[in-house]
């Protein structure tokens, strides 16, 4: 359909571009298949990922002068345990505050947004110039021929699938999303259960600020706005309840795909107005679901 | 509508600045009340408020600059209760979230007898200001478009980004597709990026995607160029002659000084409107330099040679 809409669609380029680019939110919805099969749910993915990439870029700057281009892998190390400090810290007030993870992440949403804000003055945190050059492959450069975002999201896709479906740790997830009371008679300890799956998604925020940081150099307050919306919408398209119980990992990879796929398509189509391409978007999402739901049925 | 230079307002300030406070020594406050800083434009914005809240609380030791940032339209109402309850301000300078739902709480302060001034935004019912401060919408557009039609020679073809669907936006657009009517450049497509470098390095991927041929672009926010000039860079697309952007963002007033052959020009919409706006209010508490009216800042091109006069290293935006 979309060769009909643009032929252009399917040209190399445009294909590497989207799936490029919608790594960012396939890699959070990896964490996010988790915490929403567990029972939960992370508002707080997309300003924290702004946080932590402004974290990691001034943490890097300031290693500049003494390591050079190996302030990058030190970023890295810093960036993955200030993601999982964060999921953490979302885990604990879910688990031991008992507060709800809806108002829990609504409010660490506000705190991580804030503090980007904050550590940018409202502006703009860039990189070092002389990390421009060394950190640009994360995001633009190829091994064999395949973006590496694309190399970093199918590697984390695969940990994450070999987690939830191979290990026991991911069945007792699914188990405490299904039913918290059968689980913990179960000898399930459901409170570790699901702080371990915010720490992953914090984990899976921060390998996405990482490939996030060398496309625009920056961090800024607008940077992942909105993406926990696109993040939820990913996770539920690829076929996991809301609601908890199961999780479809590949199934949340190709729910991002399909997202930013329907954006590319809006955009290379010049049939629609440009004030409406947000409700077009919303109805192909509306009727994939509907159709998802009456195959399952029948 | 009354339109005055650059210089004249200068003028005026320095006058302002030159005239101790005439015998009079009573304490007076200035409430600021501004968005917070939450995208690169308003964080211009605080900037500049707090410089010159700290320059004339310096010039006149009477006057108390008190600055209020506001997250949304509803915290800007609370804060305006809340600046009148404990302040009670002489003048309040303010740069309103969105204009329906600000009018009242405004109106309501210039009930007690306020000084009102406005900033950028419009309220509802100009007649509750005394003072109104604005960058030219239009002719950021307008003179945008003008530049390049005369670069490219009065034809070729421009794709657009578009910002958040506002008033601000529209003028924009169609100061740029009015300037272009009559010649022949026509704009491939116009999409929204909503004032976002993210979103518009996507748009403008898709627009790479989509043409072949491309001759400018024009992203009216330069935080949206930045995003622009990364995809085209990715892509390796030497047609592109131009790429524009609109309001003297730090960065791109640098290209504009090293004369990057590809952003030679920006346009102001300075976030530093928000401090003439202060220092009129100021003069107008002190200096007794009656400043009621319209003050619509003119939106000149930035090039290479006045580029100095519109850089502010040190400002986030």
């Amino acid at each position: 359909m979309g060769v009909l809409i643009n032929p252009d669609f399917l040209s190399a380029t445009n294909v590497s571009n989207v799936l490029t680019r919608s790594t960012f939110v396939a890699i959070i919805a990896v964490g996010a298949t988790f915490v929403i099969s567990s029972g939960g749910l992370d508002l707080s993915v997309g300003a924290m990922t702004a946080f932590v990439a402004g974290i990691m870029i001034m943490f890097m700057n300031a290693l500049v002068p003494s390591l050079e281009a190996n302030a990058i892998i030190a970023g890295i190390g810093l960036v993955i345990c200030v993601g999982a400090l964060c999921g953490l810290f979302n885990g604990l007030i879910v688990t031991i505050g008992r507060i709800e993870p809806f108002i829990v992440t609504l409010g660490t949403m506000g705190i991580f947004r804030a503090f980007i804000t904050f550590m940018s003055n409202g502006g703009t945190i860039p990189i070092d110039r002389s990390l421009r050059d060394p950190f640009r492959p994360i995001y633009f450069g190829e091994v064999l021929g395949i973006p590496i975002p694309i190399v970093i999201c199918a590697i984390v896709a695969g940990i994450g699938a070999f987690i939830l479906y191979k290990t026991k740790y991911g069945r007792r997830c699914a188990a405490v999303g299904a039913n918290e009371e059968v689980a913990r008679f179960s000898g399930i300890s459901v409170a570790r259960i699901r702080t371990t799956a915010f720490v992953i998604q914090g984990i899976c925020v921060a390998i996405a600020a990482v490939c996030y940081v060398p496309r625009l150099g920056a961090a800024t307050p607008t940077t992942g706005l909105l993406w926990e919306l696109q993040v939820i919408t990913a996770v539920v398209i690829g076929g996991t309840a809301l609601r908890g119980g199961k999780g479809h990992i590949w199934g949340t990879i190709a729910g991002a795909v399909i997202l930013e796929m329907i954006a590319n398509l809006m955009v290379l189509s010049d049939f629609i107005s440009e004030y409406l391409v947000a409700a077009v978007q919303g109805v192909i999402i509306i009727v994939a679901m509907l159709i998802q739901r009456f195959s399952r049925r029948s | 509508m009354k339109y005055l230079s650059m210089s004249t307002l200068l003028s005026v300030a320095a006058i302002a600045a030159a005239a101790p406070a005439l015998g009079q020594e009573e304490q007076k406050v200035m409430a600021v009340s501004i968005p917070a800083a939450t995208h690169g434009w308003t964080g211009g914005v605080v900037y500049h408020a707090e410089a010159a809240a700290a320059e004339i609380r310096e010039a006149f030791p009477n006057i108390d600059v008190v600055v209020n940032t506001s997250p949304s339209a509803i915290a800007q109402v609370g804060a305006l209760e809340d600046l009148q309850a404990s302040r009670d301000p002489d003048a309040l300078v303010i740069l309103p979230f969105t204009s329906e739902e600000l009018t009242g709480p405004v109106e309501t302060v210039k009930d007690a007898g306020t000084f009102i001034t406005v900033v950028d935004r419009g309220l509802t019912d100009p007649r509750i200001q005394d003072l109104y401060v604005a960058g030219d919408n239009i002719a950021v557009g307008a003179n945008t478009a003008n530049w390049l039609s005369e670069q490219l020679g009065g034809e070729g073809d421009v794709v657009v980004l578009r910002g958040i669907p506002t008033v601000i936006d529209d003028e924009r657009i169609q100061g740029f597709q009015d300037a272009l009517e009559g010649t022949n450049i026509n704009i491939l497509d116009i999409q929204y990026a909503n004032w976002n470098r993210d979103e518009a390095f996507n748009l403008m991927q898709d627009y790479l995607a989509k043409y072949s041929h491309i001759d400018a672009v024009w992203a009216n926010d330069d935080d949206m160029l930045l995003g622009v000039l990364e995809a085209i860079d990715q892509a390796g697309r030497d047609d592109i002659k131009f790429a524009l952007g609109a309001n003297g963002m730090v960065d791109i007033v640098e290209m504009v000084r090293a004369g990057d052959p590809r952003t030679p020009i920006s346009t102001p919409y300075p976030p530093s409107m928000i401090k003439t706006a202060m220092y009129l209010t100021a003069a107008n508490l002190n200096g007794q330099a009656p400043v009621r009216g319209e003050v619509i800042l003119d939106a000149p091109l930035i090039t290479i040679d006045n580029a100095e006069e519109f850089y502010f290293p040190d400002s986030p935006f």
